[in-house]
């Protein structure tokens, strides 16, 4: 019987949206059963539109920065923006998939995406902007899988 | 060494080689060979671990010029 993983997927930022998407397509090639489970931000994740997907170096000190950038300098207006496109650049550069492209390998190797139905409601998010591929659910129909895992991950 | 498939993995970084290791190998038939050709350095670690977790045998491989070349036989 193949193996399992299950992640919880929680963050919706461009640093945290990675993990979820690289462990879940590499267990994937792997062999292993895997579904991915995405409550609060990392709902995110799943929209369509991925362009919202972005990175901040406020509050973010361990972020590399080409130059020395104080607090005040980062929460000028755009500082977020050219943060995101400026690490888009470096994934790119580096050969690193786009979320995009990840979240598409997931698909096609079959790993299940659960969006959780109590933060979509909480958020009012609309459906009709996530992915085709979801299933909604919750905590209990991820417990299902979950207990049955080898591996289980909270990002 | 002799090979069935060549897949061109220069330039990608995790897990892409892995990943695309996998498809390429999907529609290739038990015994025959996939040439994997890799610039990523990760990948030397990754490749044998990818053999040793899905039945596939990594029969050989090599260091050419800053590449890394991998022989995996279809378990």
């Amino acid at each position: 019987m193949a193996k399992k993983m299950a992640i919880i997927a929680t963050k919706g930022t461009l640093d945290m949206a990675y993990p979820p998407f690289i462990l879940a397509s590499t267990a994937a090639a792997l062999g292993y059963d895997v579904q991915v489970f995405f409550t609060f931000y990392g709902l995110q994740l799943l929209r369509k539109d991925l362009s919202d997907v972005k990175i901040s170096p406020l509050a973010n000190p361990a972020m590399p920065m080409p130059v020395p950038m104080p607090v005040m300098v980062q929460m000028l207006p755009g500082m977020e923006s050219m943060a995101t496109m400026m690490m888009k650049q470096k994934l790119a550069k580096h050969g690193v998939a786009s979320l995009e492209e990840l979240r598409d390998l997931c698909l096609e190797a079959d790993v299940k995406f659960i969006a959780c139905q109590m933060t979509v409601d909480l958020f009012e998010f609309d459906k009709s902007e996530f992915i085709d591929n979801v299933e909604y659910g919750g905590a209990a129909t991820f417990m299902s899988f979950a207990g049955e895992t080898d591996i289980c991950l909270f990002v | 060494m002799n090979f069935d498939k060549e897949l061109n993995a220069r330039g990608l970084s995790c897990p892409l080689p892995i990943v695309k290791t996998k498809k390429s190998l999907a529609d290739m038939t038990t015994g025959q060979i996939l040439k994997v050709i890799s610039t990523d350095t990760g990948s030397v670690k990754d490749m044998a671990a990818f053999a040793e977790q899905t039945g596939n045998a990594l029969v050989a491989q090599e260091e050419v010029g800053g590449e890394f070349v991998f022989y995996m036989k279809k378990g």
